[in-house]
């Protein structure tokens, strides 16, 4: 560095910018860091889904599989379920299918299929390609219940228990930290009985 | 004291003295221009603070704008609509237009104060609201969009116009 | 042609293989003195541009021939997106844009491989190596994170998303205009960790950096100008900055690329300042990198962020930190080996140029503090938190203050040393003449009084120094004025011109925000705006809410604007179009809001509507100023001192100024 007419500096002044400056470039990192790990928790900036907590939304649905027989929230009261939102249109369901199958396969809890605003000949063929890993499939074919349900799009993902209450809900694709890092968790403590 | 000595001391010094001030002032700015975000929870519960239920601080109330909550006297520039974070509730009034995405069942963040139980919104912005969108924002808002599927609340108040 | 995507694919790999050859080889051989492999910079520049162009290209074609089995096309595209658009929306998302980023990279690399027959071998080998590095790591980031090419097997019959936003000529051209600033202070970058690594900076191949370091700022200049025209037309609010994270995120390299090119001229003639060179070019460079992680990573928390894929913003943040660590590191091992250059008195160029840099690296740092540190907050607990505009504008406005007025002395003052009464006594008169236009300006605001005397006397006194510069030049020694000096005076004068835009659009715009009946007239600013009622439109792939307002000025018609209110047909997205009147020396802006009326009243359109006027002065001058900023950059690059050929005999001074 240049400095007006004087002697040089002093070889002190130059270490201790060097120590200094370490400490702020590790610091930065460490914070940035911070921020990224932050950011892989889905949905940090979305604020919880106002249905945890409360019973499940009253729906009445066609099965994809058999459109002559509805079925409602009722009927699939009695142990635990997750309701996984998906649509052929969806590219990250996708994605998340073989975890969801995986986790399915498991039998560790009962998984319902919600298939939001798709055309049927679409959804049947999609499950056909990629397997359908779920016990029974809803057809919500012009996404009115979805509303009450607070489903935004694709994909999504719900925890109700026993009784019809909503447990959990996760915004977009499932991976395997989500699920062993929230909803085993959470469903290991709701059959301990809270 | 040597002349080269006293001038150094005076440069040190004068640093230290700039130094000083810059922190101080961007303390200041900072502590001034800096606004907390709360939800309604938080807000009745006590937990913003008594500044900020009392109605003298300036913050931002976040939430989920309330089904069948939005309402706006015919004629009138003021609207009306409650926020909700799933456990607790605040009406809101804010006069103005209300930016482009804003709809119920879709996460807000509105700026303003606290008058009596309701809350005086300054500034109203919706999430995914685009009051700038930059080249690399509206890739992330693709992304999301994606992510989130074909259906938006848009949708259905699109078809219902 | 089925398998074209992979083919692109490929080439990536390719390039990234090259990219390896071209920064291991040089950078050893230049080390070891090894002709041949320093020999492999050139040719391995050329074919990596070769291959990430062809990527590029694949990507294309699969836009424009609508592959929705490319997952990347089939969520950025759709079948009703007109063909214009089909070639634009290649960098309308994530993956698309940074293979973008990679191919103006692989550009400069090659223009660089292409245009330094001054330098000596050796030097370009390390420069070419250091800009190999840089691109293994974005090379890599695209194959292994973000792979434009991946498939969506079996196809969508369907593409996602129609995006309104990106079929806007402004919004298309920010990303390409802003990326060739952004990537090109990877020259001086590179050419900084090339010389910390021999071990001295030679102020001749200094001078060869230079032009590049003026075009890569200019092109930055025009970007950041694109974008905040795009905001201030696009989103209806009428505003032109907004201290967003965003925002900050490119402007942060521009003040450092500003202080950048100054510190340069200092070293190149007069051996100063290297120290201050090297690390200002790596911290541009740094703050480029910066920028893109922060706006891809989902880190900065603002109502825009969304959940970002964390592998993603880790793989850049490693590189991030390898290319800032490691260059600093370097400049701590090697920079005291720098020769110091001459010394100076306290008043002198020297002195006013190291205020410069100070002060504009102090706003740097400034705008980085409050862009992180709602992050920073967040970490340590202390609750969500967001930083209002006026923290920046406050601070900056504080610290640029000091550079306006010191601005006009740096051109009229002597290298080393200068009797100070000398400039001074040439400007004192025009100084003067500013502070009496600034009171004059004050008496006359019809509001805003002393942000618009502020504007004027700011504005009066740059422009009017800089002239004095100009007369001085003109009328003496009878040297011609040289490239670089008429792109200062351009540059400078840009300053001035963008000061009147920005200080009076803050000082005397109006607006008002209130219902409309048809018929009715509000009274703003000295317009008069009359509603005329909006009717339904429909455009190619939107249904649109199209109102008439009719502007008149002094009684007299002016202009009927069309603000519309826009449903786009995929995604349901709802649009403002603003009608803008653009003026020399006002705007006149109206958007529409919602309509007032019942919402099952058929005649609805008939009814109440909320509208916004605005009446915003001078605004264009902004966007103006900043064209000739970035023109008096582009002027300055084309001064033939810069292109003459390098004496490569030891012991020949650098020229005087």
């Amino acid at each position: 560095m240049n400095q007006p007419i004087e002697p040089a500096a002093p070889k002190r002044g130059p270490r201790l910018a060097v120590v200094v400056g370490a400490l702020c470039f590790i610091g930065f990192v460490a914070l940035l860091s911070y921020g990224v790990l932050q950011s892989g928790r889905g949905d940090r900036e979305a604020l919880p889904s106002p249905l945890i907590g409360k019973p499940a939304p009253q729906f009445s649905l066609p099965l994809l599989h058999e459109p002559g027989r509805n079925v409602s929230a009722k009927d699939l009261a009695g142990a635990p379920y997750v309701l996984n939102v998906w649509g052929s249109w969806c590219p990250e369901c996708r994605v998340e299918h073989p975890v969801l199958t995986r986790f399915a396969l498991s039998k560790r809890v009962r998984v319902v299929g919600y298939n939001l605003k798709d055309e049927p000949e679409d959804a049947l063929r999609w499950l056909e390609q990629f397997g359908n890993p779920y016990m029974l499939v809803l057809a919500d074919r012009d996404g009115r219940a979805a509303i009450d349900w607070g489903i935004y799009g694709a994909p999504e993902t719900f925890l109700v228990d026993a009784r019809g209450i909503v447990r959990w809900k996760h915004v977009g694709a499932l991976d395997d930290a989500v699920i062993d890092g929230q909803l085993v968790p959470l469903l290991r403590k709701l059959e301990a009985g809270r | 004291m040597n002349p080269v000595r006293k001038r150094r001391l005076w440069m040190v010094l004068a640093l230290l003295v700039a130094a000083a001030a810059a922190t101080a002032l961007v303390a200041l700015a900072l502590q001034r221009n800096v606004a907390y975000l709360y939800t309604p929870s938080e807000v009745l519960g006590g937990k913003a603070g008594e500044n900020v239920s009392s109605g003298q601080a300036k913050f931002r109330l976040g939430g989920m704008v309330a089904e069948r909550s939005f309402a706006r006297a015919e004629g009138s520039m003021q609207a009306s609509f409650r926020v909700t974070d799933g456990d607790a509730e605040l009406p809101v009034v804010y006069t103005g237009i209300l930016p482009d995405l804003f709809r119920e069942n879709q996460a807000v963040i509105a700026t303003g104060r606290m008058q009596g139980g309701t809350f005086v919104a300054e500034q109203v912005l919706a999430k995914h609201d685009e009051t700038y969108v930059p080249k690399e924002v509206a890739d992330k808002m693709g992304l999301a969009h994606q992510k989130h599927g074909v259906h938006t609340p848009a949708d259905t108040a699109a078809d219902a116009r | 042609m089925q398998a074209l995507p992979e083919l692109g694919q490929v080439a990536l790999v390719l390039a990234l293989l090259v990219a390896l050859l071209q920064a291991a080889l040089p950078l050893a051989g230049a080390q070891r003195g090894n002709a041949a492999w320093i020999a492999v910079a050139r040719p391995a520049a050329y074919v990596q541009l070769l291959l990430v162009a062809g990527a590029f290209a694949v990507l294309t074609t699969a836009f424009v021939a609508q592959d929705f089995s490319v997952r990347y096309v089939a969520e950025n595209s759709n079948s009703l997106l007109p063909l214009v658009y089909r070639y634009t929306a290649v960098w309308g998302a994530h993956e698309g844009s940074q293979l973008l980023w990679a191919l103006i990279l692989a550009g400069w690399t090659a223009a660089v491989a292409r245009f330094s027959r001054s330098l000596p071998d050796e030097v370009v080998a390390r420069v070419l190596g250091v800009m190999g590095l840089v691109s293994i790591g974005f090379l890599s980031f695209l194959i292994f994170t973000s792979n434009p090419f991946a498939r969506l097997l079996p196809a969508v019959a369907e593409g996602r998303d129609l995006n309104p936003l990106l079929q806007d000529p402004g919004m298309i051209a920010h990303p390409p205009i802003l990326y060739l600033g952004y990537v090109g202070f990877v020259v001086p970058f590179a050419f900084a960790v090339a010389a910390l690594v021999d071990g001295r900076m030679d102020a001749r191949w200094l001078r060869w950096t230079r032009p590049w370091t003026n075009i890569a700022w200019g092109f930055l200049t025009c970007g950041i100008a694109i974008g905040s025209w795009w905001a201030y037309y696009e989103l209806g609010w009428g505003g032109w900055w907004f201290w967003d994270p965003v925002e900050n995120a490119s402007f942060m390299p521009w003040l450092a690329g500003a202080a950048l090119l100054h510190s340069q001229a200092a070293t190149e003639k007069r051996g100063s300042f290297r120290g201050w060179t090297v690390l200002l070019a790596i911290a541009a460079f740094s703050l480029s990198l910066l920028g893109t992680f922060l706006v891809r990573s989902g880190v900065l928390t603002s109502v825009h962020a969304f959940a970002a894929d964390p592998a993603r913003g880790l793989f850049i943040l490693v590189f991030l930190a390898i290319v800032i660590g490691g260059s600093l590191l370097l400049y701590a091992l090697r920079a005291p080996r720098f020769e110091p250059g001459a010394p100076f008195a306290t008043s002198s160029r020297e002195t006013l140029l190291l205020a410069n840099n100070l002060l504009l690296v102090c706003a740097c740092g400034m705008v980085l503090l409050g862009t992180l540190y709602p992050l920073l907050a967040d970490a340590l607990d202390l609750g969500k938190i967001s930083v209002g505009p006026p923290y920046f504008g406050f601070l900056f406005v504080l610290l640029m203050a000091p550079l306006v007025l010191l601005l006009p002395f740096g051109p009229l003052t002597k290298w080393q040393r200068e009797t100070a009464s000398r400039p001074l006594a040439m400007l004192a008169p025009w100084l003067a003449l500013a502070l009496v236009l600034g009171a004059v300006a004050y008496f006359f605001a019809p509001q805003g009084p002393w942000k618009t005397a502020a504007g004027v006397a700011a504005s009066a006194w740059v422009a009017l120094g800089t002239l004095r510069f100009v007369w001085t030049r003109v009328r003496g020694s009878g040297r011609a004025f040289t490239a670089e000096m008429l792109g200062m005076v351009l540059a400078h004068a840009g300053i001035a011109v963008f000061l009147v835009g920005a200080l009076l659009v803050e000082a005397q715009q109006s607006q008002r925000e209130l219902a409309m009946k048809p018929g009715q007239t509000v009274e703003l600013g000295g317009y008069a705006f009359r509603f005329e009622g909006v009717d339904e439109a429909r455009g190619p792939n939107y249904l649109s809410d199209r109102g008439h307002v009719q502007v008149l000025r002094d009684g007299e018609p002016l202009v009927l604007l069309h603000p519309e209110k826009r449903a786009y047909a995929s995604g349901g997205q709802v649009m403002t179009e603003a009608g803008i009147h653009a003026g020399p020396f006002a705007d006149v802006y109206v958007a529409l809001g919602e309509p007032l009326g019942a919402a099952d009243d058929p005649d609805r359109a008939a009814g109440a509507w909320a509208v916004r006027v605005h009446v915003k002065p001078f605004v264009r001058w902004i966007w103006l100023g900043a064209a000739l900023m970035a023109l008096g950059g582009f002027v300055a690059a084309t001064d033939r001192r810069f292109r003459r050929r390098v004496a490569e005999r030891a012991g020949v001074a650098g020229e005087a100024a």
